[in-house]
């Protein structure tokens, strides 16, 4: 599963804009992209397992707020910062 | 902060933290010069940066970006290099269909007890106590305080707070007994535990809640940072959004030491300065809380205030200050000492300027300026 990650993350990924990760649901992808990249999870996902304010999750192009959602191989997960603010 | 012993034995840091990055000040024991570098995580806001003076070398600090949710760095060679902690502060899990909590951003960080090496407590926005045993690398909340059936009650829910968030602060270890703590919140009040924090009790007998429908409450005050002297651990001051208050232990109720401020000066502020040597002596850096709370220098004339006798009288000190249209405030992690001789003073503005004083608050020097909205100053003694 391709993964592409926002700027404000890429400190975890070690600059890389775009991962491959497995996973059969975001919530595996999210894990196991946690577990190649300790920490990154928590920044974008709180502890009651939603989305934080600030980010935003599409798979391909549909936003989604279910870590649930079910992926096939095809799909690709964009993770995107909502910047707002000064 | 670590002490130095004399001044001149070692270097003082000055640990800026910022909205938008941190900053250091170096200087030698003399404390005339300063050099400024940074910044360091840049972008990220910085509640806080303590050093543990158990090691004298390890730092950790509190940190979130404007999108990202927060963690906390680790440092244990002063700053040199940083590693993000295993796992930061967070609150359980909810079960289905109830609503959790959700950690906003660590606010405060205290090192525990001398006798406890790795432990550290950390206060949270929304109010919760967390403890780390190993560190600061991995992180658990206290749950005789989060899962205590009043906390609701001590201060309402989360979504009742001030817009940025209530905060949980001030966490004291007496240096007696690693079992006895003091915590306070803004808002809530202030709490003691005998047990390691495994239950706790109201503590503001004497606290003003002013804006408070309930005549002398028992918990809901909205005190901005309390300090307990490492000297005397029986005596704790607190600048409360009601005034200044001193408490000497068994006493029960706190004394508002702030009336003899000045009148047209008020005793309202954020941060709370006491001498490490003196248990009479502390600071405070009082800002306009009249009418709609400006929160801003009185008359845009800052000046710190020193009381030497426990509060019974205040000295203005502003040698140094701007004498007119500067309207900064100082919040209240972002005032502190060093431990040298004669006392050294810092504190940071939200106009991003840091002052320093070498003379005990007599005279003061802006070491830097032009830096972000400053959160968070604290010192720390270190090798050259």
């Amino acid at each position: 599963m391709r993964v592409h990650i926002p700027g404000p993350l890429r400190s975890y990924t070690r600059g890389a804009a775009r991962v491959e990760v497995p996973g059969e649901t975001v919530a595996q992808v999210l894990k196991e992209l946690d577990g190649r990249f300790p920490g990154i999870r928590f920044r974008m996902i709180d502890e009651q397992d939603c989305v934080r304010t600030h980010m935003k999750v599409f798979v391909n192009t549909e936003q989604v707020h279910d870590l649930g959602r079910p992926l096939s191989a095809a799909d690709e997960i964009i993770i995107l910062c909502a910047l707002s603010g000064g | 902060m670590a002490r130095s012993g004399k001044s001149s034995a070692k270097d003082v840091l000055v640990m800026v933290g910022t909205r938008k990055g941190a900053w250091w000040l170096r200087s030698d024991g003399s404390r005339r010069k300063w050099s400024l570098t940074g910044p360091s995580f840049l972008g990220h806001i910085i509640y806080h940066i303590v050093l543990d003076p158990r090691d004298g070398k390890t730092l950790l600090m509190a940190a979130r970006t404007g999108h990202l949710g927060p963690t906390m760095y680790r440092s244990t060679n002063l700053g040199r290099s940083w590693k993000e902690v295993e796992r930061p502060p967070a609150f359980p899990k909810a079960p289905e269909g109830e609503k959790g909590r959700v950690v906003d951003h660590v606010f405060w960080l205290t090192p525990g007890h001398a006798s406890e090496k790795n432990v550290w407590y950390a206060g949270t926005s929304p109010q919760g106590l967390f403890r780390s045993e190993d560190g600061g690398r991995n992180w658990e909340g206290v749950s005789g305080f989060n899962d205590n059936p009043n906390r609701s009650l001590w201060m309402y829910n989360d979504q009742d707070q001030t817009p940025d968030g209530g905060k949980m602060h001030s966490i004291c270890v007496d240096p007696r007994d690693a079992n006895h703590m003091y915590l306070s919140m803004s808002g809530g009040g202030t709490f003691e535990s005998t047990d390691k924090g495994a239950s706790w009790r109201p503590f503001n007998k004497g606290v003003a809640a002013d804006f408070s429908p309930v005549p002398d409450p028992e918990f809901g005050q909205d005190p901005h940072h309390m300090a307990l002297h490492p000297l005397r651990p029986d005596r704790l001051y607190q600048q409360n959004h009601c005034g200044i208050y001193r408490i000497d232990r068994p006493e029960e109720r706190w004394t508002r030491i702030g009336m003899k401020m000045p009148k047209k000066i008020g005793d309202i502020g954020f941060p709370l300065v006491l001498h490490p040597r003196d248990p009479d002596t502390l600071w405070v850096f009082p800002m306009d809380g009249t009418s709609v709370w400006p929160r801003v220098s009185p008359g845009g004339k800052p000046a710190a205030y020193r009381s030497a006798n426990g509060g019974k009288s205040w000295e203005r000190q502003d040698k140094g200050l701007p004498t007119e249209q500067a309207w900064f405030t100082v919040k209240r992690q972002a005032m502190c000492s060093d431990h040298g001789e004669p006392l050294g003073l810092y504190f940071g503005t939200t106009s991003g300027e840091v002052w320093a004083s070498r003379t005990e608050g007599g005279s003061w020097q802006c070491v830097a300026r032009h830096l972000p909205h400053i959160y968070s100053v604290t010192s720390a003694a270190i090798e050259r």
